[in-house]
């Protein structure tokens, strides 16, 4: 499903992120993406996303060329992507069941649609009586499941996740990481980025390691294992 | 576009309005002040061209002939008059007409030129206006070479003087006019910019899920339309409640000056105010926005 052909990124100010990657991710695959800061996790992210575009080589999602994509494509393109962060990114004006709302607005669903939607995602993660509550209000392990929830809403054929742990103690963590299982188990392929060890050595997904810029490993059933 | 996703424009533009409440009160503060200084500079233009318009319009060339012209000479002089191509109207005022019009003009006084009667010491003379101010000088050398011409008085100097002051008046109107527009449509830009600013993280998060870039502009420039209209309104209601008031005092106090109040002026000026109201505020919004929409 996501295709990168020797694909280079040097930014503006002269940094290489990424150079010659190829990689391929099939569908409903469950996979770890590990390395130093710096490595190029973000970028081949953004790459995904099209928030970059590649100085060389190509990108393709879902059957399409991303780099070839038009402008006026990619916000629906994105829709079939759930993003995930470490600072959740929720609209803080808004409730949990509002911000996850606003994910279906943005595609022209109608109300009735989203009075339909939006109570029964809140429960599959596991938020069903707390849709009323603003972001402040909550918890992180909280705010990440309305990330989450917002994520999936759309029925997206990918989720992204930027350390999406990174901010929660460890036995939150490991409540996030058994929803994202549920979500792979449902079909939904997932591509993490994430420093925790634990995590990673426990579930025994495939782990593609970074290293400037390069693949320096990719396994099935892989661990994180830090070498320097 | 949908009807849902319209429903959503709307709502979301009204809360904004209301969340960012303070903030929208200063613009639509903002976007009145500019409308009301341009409002009452337009009326003040309209006004003055409307009296250099009058004043110039009563500039006219009187042209005296000499004694001995007789009938025949004074036919020809008039036909010479009126070949000029800038001469708009002749009229022929005989001596004895000048003195019933100089009687007119001394009211209860004119029995001081009863002595005259006998001998009428007047000219004849042609008036003469012509289609354009401006052209009064020129014309006036014109017709005191002719032949027959003794004298000829325009006002000299004064109707110079006279049009300069008009051209003068003409051109500060335009600058002014044009300065105030643009400083108008900056500071909504402005504001706009800073709301826009206040919400850059939710609208990178709508670009993340998403939305399109009209999704994401529409409700601000709704937003800006809201407030260029708000003000333009607010506009229109002082300077219309304030020149109408002002025609009323002036019709009592003083009657010889006559203000412009023909609705259909008055009605295309706060028009274009309201039209350039909210102008503004869709401009100042979609300018403001360019920038955060790049992601």
């Amino acid at each position: 499903m996501i295709q990168f052909y020797n694909v280079s990124k040097v930014y503006d100010n002269g940094v290489k992120a990424l150079s010659d990657l190829t990689l391929h991710i099939k569908k409903g695959e469950f996979v770890f993406l590990v390395g130093p800061s710096g490595a190029g996790k973000s970028t081949l992210i953004k790459l995904i996303f099209r928030e970059e575009l590649p100085t060389r080589g190509q990108v393709m999602f879902n059957g399409k060329n991303i780099v070839r994509m038009k402008g006026r494509e990619v916000p629906y393109m994105r829709r079939k992507i759930g993003m995930v962060f470490q600072d959740f990114r929720l609209l803080p004006q808004k409730t949990a069941a509002e911000n996850v709302a606003f994910a279906l607005e943005i595609t022209g669903a109608s109300g009735k649609e989203i009075k339909r939607m939006v109570p029964e995602v809140l429960e599959q993660v596991g938020l069903k009586d707390k849709g009323h509550l603003l972001p402040s209000q909550m918890s992180g392990g909280e705010q990440q499941r309305v990330c989450i929830a917002r994520a999936i809403v759309n029925n997206p054929l990918l989720i992204i996740a930027d350390e999406p742990t990174g901010n929660l103690d460890p036995d939150t963590s490991w409540e996030i990481m058994k929803l994202f299982q549920d979500i792979n188990r449902r079909g939904t392929t997932i591509l993490m980025a994430t420093h925790d060890s634990g995590i990673v050595d426990t579930m025994k997904k495939r782990v593609i390691a970074l290293s400037n810029g390069c693949v320096v490993r990719d396994e099935e059933s892989g661990v994180y294992r830090c070498e320097l | 576009m949908n009807f849902n996703t319209l429903k959503y424009f709307f709502r979301e533009a009204f809360t904004s309005l209301v969340r960012n409440s303070w903030l929208s009160i200063s613009s639509v503060g903002i976007v009145t002040v500019s409308l009301i200084i341009l409002g009452v500079s337009l009326l003040l233009v309209v006004n003055a061209e409307k009296l250099t318009k009058s004043v110039e319009s009563s500039v006219e060339i009187t042209a005296f002939l000499e004694e001995s012209v007789g009938r025949v000479d004074r036919d020809r002089i008039e036909e010479q008059i009126k070949s000029n191509p800038a001469v708009d109207t002749v009229e022929f005022v005989s001596k004895e007409q000048a003195l019933k019009e100089m009687k007119e003009s001394f009211g209860d006084r004119a029995d001081i030129l009863e002595s005259l009667e006998e001998t009428n010491p007047l000219p004849d003379a042609f008036r003469v206006k012509t289609k354009q101010a401006a052209a009064v000088p020129a014309t006036a050398k014109k017709i005191e070479q002719l032949k027959g011409v003794e004298q000829v008085r325009y006002g000299q100097g004064v109707v110079e003087k006279l049009l300069n002051v008009t051209r003068w008046v003409r051109y500060a109107s335009v600058v002014t006019v044009t300065l105030l527009t643009l400083a108008a449509g900056f500071l909504i830009a402005t504001t706009i910019r800073m709301s826009v600013f206040a919400r850059r993280r939710e609208i990178s998060i709508m670009k993340i899920l998403g939305a399109t870039n009209w999704f994401v502009r529409f409700p601000f420039v709704l937003e800006g339309i809201v407030l260029g209209l708000t003000g333009g309104l607010l506009a229109v209601l002082v300077v219309d409640v304030g020149y109408l008031s002002l025609i009323n005092k002036l019709k009592i106090s003083l009657p010889f000056i006559q203000l412009v109040n023909e609705p259909r002026i008055i009605l295309t000026i706060l028009g274009s105010m309201v039209g350039l109201g909210v102008l503004i505020g869709a401009l100042g919004s979609w300018f403001s926005l360019r920038k955060f929409l790049r992601v």
